[in-house]
């Protein structure tokens, strides 16, 4: 572990009025984010780092409360993402539920949570939002913009829609669009939370939460997270108990008692609603235009995932190469599944730490 | 390391500001040549991600993919020259891979081990094995190379295809770099091909 000259802060950037693609001006937002590394003289050595579905602005190092970043391994000295030489940025997006504005926080026109009356966002305007408090903090070119799965599809989105503010973009595990079957493992997730009767049409800030509909969406994701490789290494068909079959419905793999962890450990975190309107977002991204990129990208698919498949992101930088994109593409090898881009630190941590020194310069 | 002639010889035959693709680029020795002479464009494509991150480091654009699936993500003349050097030998379709090249680049270099050199011959007609030399060191059992063809035998695909060569060097010797004017099929142990499809450029 890193010594830091103090712990890690969540701080939060609030500003009026944000054009969204509905057509609503949406307004006031907050976005909460963190910082690591210092911002050099010349603003130019800043990398926005984007989280995915359950993420949250705390990415690196361990926090007062001692939890962990979501992608710790990747950032710090010598590290991907080198707190020595860069100032890494992550926010959480817009819609989400740890700090930035979202379904959960409270209208000022009411004084009550949104719930529903939030309007239905997109990662467009996730990324607009962004784009706010990067501005705010001075940086009129972000070196480079990270991130894995919605993260990838944000970074993706920042280098279409702000090509002379993007620099270069590292994308993982995503693709220019949601495929069928992602939309299909959303729409089930969704319909676990509404089924939900705590989950009351979105109106249940104060009461009980759809815990039960949120924690069975959670599972249903946290599959398609997995690969069947990565499963059967984990688990194979253990039993969890060491006296055979119970022979009630109750647990007896191993699997079943893992996803039954996930889930109740994520209701304790996250806001059902923002869950909706998240997959939802993902749901509707699909970016077939990508002429304006101008930045080097980086992307990468990893062998065994089965949410974002190599042949899909074969396709999507197919499409790059075509229009002479300076895109770089590697499959990496994994039995780990969507979740490869969180767990594979070392090949991850060369082709990454490798391609930002080349679009850094020299020191 | 090694000097690499071969990529010497390559180099010296594209024009500077050329738009070049380099299939099979390894750890992008050539490509790092071919930046350093002042190539508008360049990008590799490699199937080992080994390579691929070495590459990277390097700063060079690379696609990870394997080139027997065809270039079919390029549209017509995308590039001044695509190379394929020293990797015809180990692909599984070399006529598709050959017509992607003259499709997506104005004009192919392309690069083997010559199976006509004499020392191979020899070796065939002595020791009636298949021929180790320093230029193809494996056994058959462990060696890559499924598409071992002669200089001439390239001469025979070409003309039957209707692809133009538009140069030949016979290469001696990688390591020395000499080239080889009259019997290059039977003295050289590398033959560099320039062609074309024929159309008009």
């Amino acid at each position: 572990m890193y010594v830091l000259d103090a712990l890690p802060q969540t701080h939060s950037y609030s500003f009026e009025a944000l054009e969204l693609d509905c057509g609503r001006t949406f307004s006031p937002v907050t976005i909460a984010y963190e910082t690591y590394g210092r911002l050099n003289a010349a603003k130019d050595n800043a990398i926005l780092l984007l989280h995915a579905l359950s993420g949250s602005a705390h990415a690196g190092f361990v926090n007062d409360k001692g939890e962990h970043g979501w992608w710790e391994d990747f950032i710090g000295p010598g590290r991907a993402l080198d707190t020595d030489r860069y100032f890494v940025i992550c926010s959480n997006f817009l819609g989400g539920c740890g700090g930035s504005t979202g379904p959960g926080s409270v209208d000022p026109a009411t004084g009550r949570p949104y719930g529903l009356s939030f309007p239905v966002i997109t990662v467009g305007d996730m990324v607009r939002a962004q784009k706010h408090l990067v501005d705010s903090l001075g940086i009129r070119a972000l070196l480079a913009v990270v991130g894995g799965s919605i993260g990838g599809m944000q970074a993706l989105q920042w280098a279409v829609d702000y090509p002379d503010a993007v620099k270069s973009a590292v994308i993982l595990a995503a693709a220019n669009r949601l495929s069928a079957q992602g939309i299909a493992f959303n729409e089930v997730g969704r319909q676990a939370i509404m089924a939900d009767p705590f989950w009351q049409n979105g109106e249940y800030y104060g009461g009980t939460s759809p815990r039960t509909g949120l924690a069975l969406a959670r599972m249903i994701g946290h599959i398609t997270y997995l690969s069947e490789e990565s499963m059967h290494e984990k688990f194979g068909r253990a039993l969890k108990g060491a006296n055979g079959y119970h022979y009630r419905f109750s647990e007896d793999f191993e699997v079943e008692s893992y996803l039954h962890y996930k889930g109740s450990r994520f209701v304790e975190r996250f806001d059902a609603n923002s869950y909706l309107y998240i997959t939802k977002a993902m749901d509707y991204f699909d970016l077939p235009d990508l002429a304006s990129i101008k930045s080097k990208t980086l992307i990468m698919s990893f062998s065994s995932d089965w949410l974002f498949p190599p042949a899909q992101l074969k396709s999507f930088v197919r499409t790059l190469r075509r229009k002479h994109k300076d895109v770089t593409y590697c499959d990496v090898q994994s039995s780990r599944g969507h979740d490869a881009f969180l767990l594979e630190v070392a090949p991850l941590t060369e082709l990454i730490s490798g391609f930002l020194e080349n679009v850094a310069g020299p020191v | 390391m090694i000097r690499r002639f071969d990529q010497d010889i390559i180099v010296s035959l594209i024009p500077e500001g050329s738009c070049v693709l380099d299939l099979g680029c390894g750890n992008g020795d050539l490509l790092i040549k071919l930046k350093q002479k002042g190539t508008s464009d360049i990008r590799g494509v490699e199937i080992d991600d080994r390579c691929i991150a070495v590459c990277v480091r390097k700063g060079l654009t690379v696609f990870h993919g394997d080139i027997d699936e065809g270039l079919g993500d390029y549209d017509d003349a995308s590039f001044d020259y695509v190379i394929l050097n020293q990797t015809l030998q180990v692909v599984h379709r070399p006529t598709l891979v050959i017509e992607e090249m003259l499709r997506v680049g104005n004009r192919a270099i392309v690069s083997f081990p010559n199976f006509g050199y004499f020392r191979i011959r020899w070796y065939l007609l002595v020791k009636g094995q298949m021929p180790k030399v320093d230029f193809l060191p494996r056994n058959w059992y462990d060696t890559p190379n499924i598409h071992l063809s002669t200089i001439s035998d390239f001469k025979m695909f070409c003309r039957t295809r209707k692809i133009a060569i538009e140069r030949l060097i016979g290469l001696q010797s990688c390591a020395t770099g000499k080239t080889v004017k009259r019997f290059q099929n039977l003295l050289s142990q590398v033959g560099i091909f320039v062609i074309t499809s024929g159309r008009e450029l």
